[in-house]
């Protein structure tokens, strides 16, 4: 996990880079929501929001309306971002693929080859890795040149090219972002290219770096164990523990720093300074390797002392300790066979922060995980570990999903229970109803083409009250009547029938501009209700329409969900159990080896124990002759 | 112990950190067995069914239970270098309580750093509707506050959605702004 590191704060920089800089800058609430959720690390609920969003902006017609256009290529690149950091590096490589072959400008194309490049970097694929960096061309964004070279640096290393990743480091090295793991690596490049003294030098400088944060500590101390390991191979004794004691005492390198700093003295006799490192190291964690290495090297320090029997004590006590840490490894190999590691893993209390791996240990049952840090801190290791967490996560939420299933049947059929009975006669109702207001609104659409035609067209009985139309009617039954005979009493009556007709006939046509005018008034008031009446009759489908909606169709659906969840959680339950079996197997292999190693020290105690007997004994006889 | 073996150990302890030393540089590039690959290939594509089926599930449930017709979704946001520290969030519709959020550490760290939280969708009617905002917090000199603001939403036919962008009393910004979408 340790050695990971650099990487994993290096990767979270790349990712946060592509955020916008706050909710202000974002115009697409839903693209908001994916991050949201992988700023919390919920890569699974980011992807699901963002490829459904991707999905709309694709399906639409004019993608440029949507609010996600503006965000665009910061999406095409979170989703590839997400997916990396969901594990899921194929479909994360398919879609940097997608950007870098968009039409996007220099400095985002650069950002996703250098992206692609370290998809490929990180699952081995050094030539893909490389080709990736070579398609970045022109203008490079500022927050990444540096990390460009850094990976550009490790390929070479990767690939055998040190000399060429020693040229490269040398250019970054004054990054402080990357100062300890340059500076770190620009030694190791120079030792591979050959050039031992060069890389001694170059160590020295990085072990003497001063940086302040855990990372780039702890990457310090790494180079300086290094260093005093190549100094100590060549037989530079005295400079090697010099070295290994800018090793701080409580940093992670410390242990094994201890204990080859006693060898160094050993080397040159000075048994009594070999034994100050190592017996600071026998009080320590007694799990640890360089702990239990050191509990055979202080009764051997004390047999060179020529003190045999204080070497006969602490041989004893380095037998007691074997024993104990067999007996404990058997255990954990038990209780990994018994299922209790994995089962350990998975509980939610062991997954809250970043040491839920030591605290594994605390967990009743679980095995003892200090013999597995080693291995879970190896890649391989944690991607098997990450996978089956990632399962355990996904069957959850496709156990739920059935139950949402389940659930929404009932909703449907409970909606089906009420609709049902209710419908026919509400459509029934309604279809009478809209008869009805067909006829009304057809007969306004009628007046108001008969009002549109009388502007040009004046027809002024067609304004007539009912009164007058009354009057009119009743004038030309009167007319009837009289008949046509010419007897004065008929054309006296005929004047005065004319007489009104014409006093009616004068009304309409003088009044005939404000009649229409008032009209033309009383249609426009006829509009606001025929409006409001439409905007009824509109919301009655919509309910209506919805109200169907809101049950029918859905089983097929239903249907064929149900069994992609069953299929997906079969898939998933046999999964995990081949990657439980993995993970369970690397475990005990690995206990089995360290148990191996213990046995081995066991015998040498015993044979220990017995020598020092021995020569105390001859000693004592030796001293009593004398 | 002997000194060759003490030499064995030294050696074996040398190449080991020479193992160290290039997976610190080349963290990821160890050599997989062709098992852990093959598995880790079928792990990514489960992921990807699941994704797929969950996509699927979301558009089900938000057309069973969120019709667009009705649906309205109220979103959060901490306005642009906002350092106050959001506890809670309470939404009212119409006098009807719909949301009451208590934020932990790790999200409000995602809303600082620009995420958006769908603090609730659900559905109402068309037409206008009252929305009130309570929002309680610490400012940065360390004093409990409490913000309400009241706003009149308007509903249409399409889905509705809210976004509220939240101040602390040490801001410049309005400490409840909305905007509609």
């Amino acid at each position: 996990m340790r050695v990971s590191r650099p990487f994993i704060a290096l990767g979270l920089a790349l990712g946060l880079a592509a955020l916008p800089a706050a909710a202000s800058d974002l115009k697409d609430l839903y693209f908001g929501e994916a991050l949201y959720h992988a700023l919390q690390g919920q890569y699974f609920e980011a992807l699901q929001r963002l490829d459904t969003e991707l999905a709309m902006y694709r399906g639409i017609d004019q993608p440029e309306l949507d609010t996600l256009h503006y965000h665009i290529n910061n999406a095409e690149f979170s989703v590839g971002d997400f997916e990396l950091n969901y594990r899921m590096h194929q479909r994360a490589g398919r879609a940097i693929k997608a950007v870098l072959e968009g039409n996007v400008d220099e400095p985002v194309r650069n950002e996703a080859a250098f992206r692609l490049a370290r998809i490929h970097f990180q699952k081995g694929q050094f030539d893909d890795a490389q080709l990736a960096l070579g398609r970045i061309q022109g203008v490079v964004p500022d927050s990444i040149k540096d990390d460009i070279e850094y990976l550009r640096a490790n390929i070479d290393m990767a690939t055998g090219k040190p000399a060429e990743a020693v040229a490269v480091l040398q250019q970054i090295r004054n990054n402080p972002g990357l100062a300890g793991f340059v500076a770190y690596n620009l030694g190791i490049a120079l030792l591979q290219s050959g050039h031992q003294q060069d890389a001694i030098e170059q160590l020295d400088k990085a072990g003497r770096l001063t940086p302040a944060d855990p990372a780039s500590l702890a990457i310090r101390d790494k180079t300086n164990l290094v260093l005093g390991t190549i100094l100590f191979e060549s037989a530079n004794f005295e400079r090697a523990r010099q070295i290994l004691d800018r090793v701080r005492l409580e940093g992670p390198f410390s242990n094994q720093a201890l204990l080859r700093a006693g060898w160094s003295e050993t080397q040159s006799k000075h048994y009594d300074s070999a034994l100050v490192p190592w017996n600071i190291l026998v009080n320590r964690e007694p799990t640890d390797s360089a702990v239990q290495e050191a509990m055979l090297a202080v009764p051997h320090a004390y047999a060179s002392l020529n003190l045999h029997g204080r070497a006969a004590i602490t041989y004893g006590r380095a037998l007691e300790l074997y024993s104990s840490q067999i007996e404990k490894i058997d255990a954990s190999m038990d209780s990994i066979r018994k299922g209790l590691f994995l089962k350990a893993l998975v509980r939610e209390e062991s997954r809250e922060d970043e040491t839920w791996v030591i605290r594994l240990r605390s967990l009743p049952d679980a095995p003892e995980t200090y013999y597995l840090m080693e291995l879970m801190a190896s890649h391989d290791f944690q991607t098997a570990l990450h996978n089956y967490l990632d399962l355990e996560d996904l069957r959850s939420k496709l156990t739920e999903w059935k139950t949402s299933l389940d659930a929404f049947d009932d909703i449907i059929r409970l909606r089906a229970e009420n609709y049902d009975p209710l419908l026919p006669g509400v459509d029934a109702s309604f279809k009478e109803l809209d008869a009805r207001m067909r006829l009304r609104l057809e007969q306004r659409k009628q007046l108001a083409r008969r009002l549109q035609a009388m502007l040009t067209a004046p027809r002024p009985e067609f304004l007539a009250t009912s009164e007058e139309r009354l009057a009119l009617d009743r004038i030309a039954l009167a007319e009837k009547q009289i008949g046509d005979s010419n007897s004065p009493e008929s054309l006296g009556l005929r004047q005065r029938a004319a007489r009104l007709r014409g006093a009616i006939t004068w009304r309409l046509e003088t009044e005939y501009n404000d009649r229409l005018t008032a009209a033309h008034a009383h249609l426009k008031e006829l509009n606001t209700q025929v409006d409001e009446l439409t905007g009824q009759y509109e919301a009655f489908v919509r309910s209506r329409q919805a109200a169907t909606h809101s049950y029918v169709g859905y089983d097929k659906q239903i249907e064929q969900l149900r069994k992609r969840v069953g299929d997906a959680l079969e898939n998933v339950d046999s999964l995990m159990d081949r990657q439980g079996q993995m993970i369970e197997t690397v475990a005990i292999n690995r206990l089995d080896s360290r148990r191996e190693r213990l046995t081995a020290q066991q015998t040498e105690a015993r044979f220990g124990v017995a020598d020092s007997y021995d020569r105390a004994a001859r000693e004592q006889v030796g001293s009593e002759e004398h | 112990m002997s000194a060759q073996g003490r030499f064995n150990i030294v050696r074996w302890m040398l190449v080991a950190m020479f193992v160290v030393a290039a997976t610190a540089a080349f963290a990821q590039n160890a050599p997989k067995d062709n098992t852990s690959q093959g598995l880790d290939e079928q792990v990514q594509d489960i992921k990807s069914d699941v994704l797929s089926i969950g996509a699927e599930l979301n558009q089900l449930e938000e057309k069973l239970l969120y019709p667009s017709g009705t649906q309205v979704a109220i979103f959060v946001s901490v306005a642009k270098g906002d350092t106050m520290r959001l506890d809670a969030v309470r939404l009212q519709i119409d006098g009807r309580l719909v949301a009451h959020h208590i934020y932990s550490a790790k999200e409000l760290e995602a809303l600082r750093k620009g995420g958006v939280q769908r603090i609730y969708i659900g559905n109402v009617t068309t037409g206008d509707h009252q929305l009130e905002v309570l929002m309680d917090g610490k400012a940065d000199s360390g004093a409990d506050f409490s913000r309400t603001e009241h706003f009149t939403v308007r509903k249409e036919v399409k889905p509705k959605m809210v976004g509220l962008t939240l101040a602390g009393p040490g801001s410049s910004a309005t400490p409840i702004a909305l905007g509609e979408w």
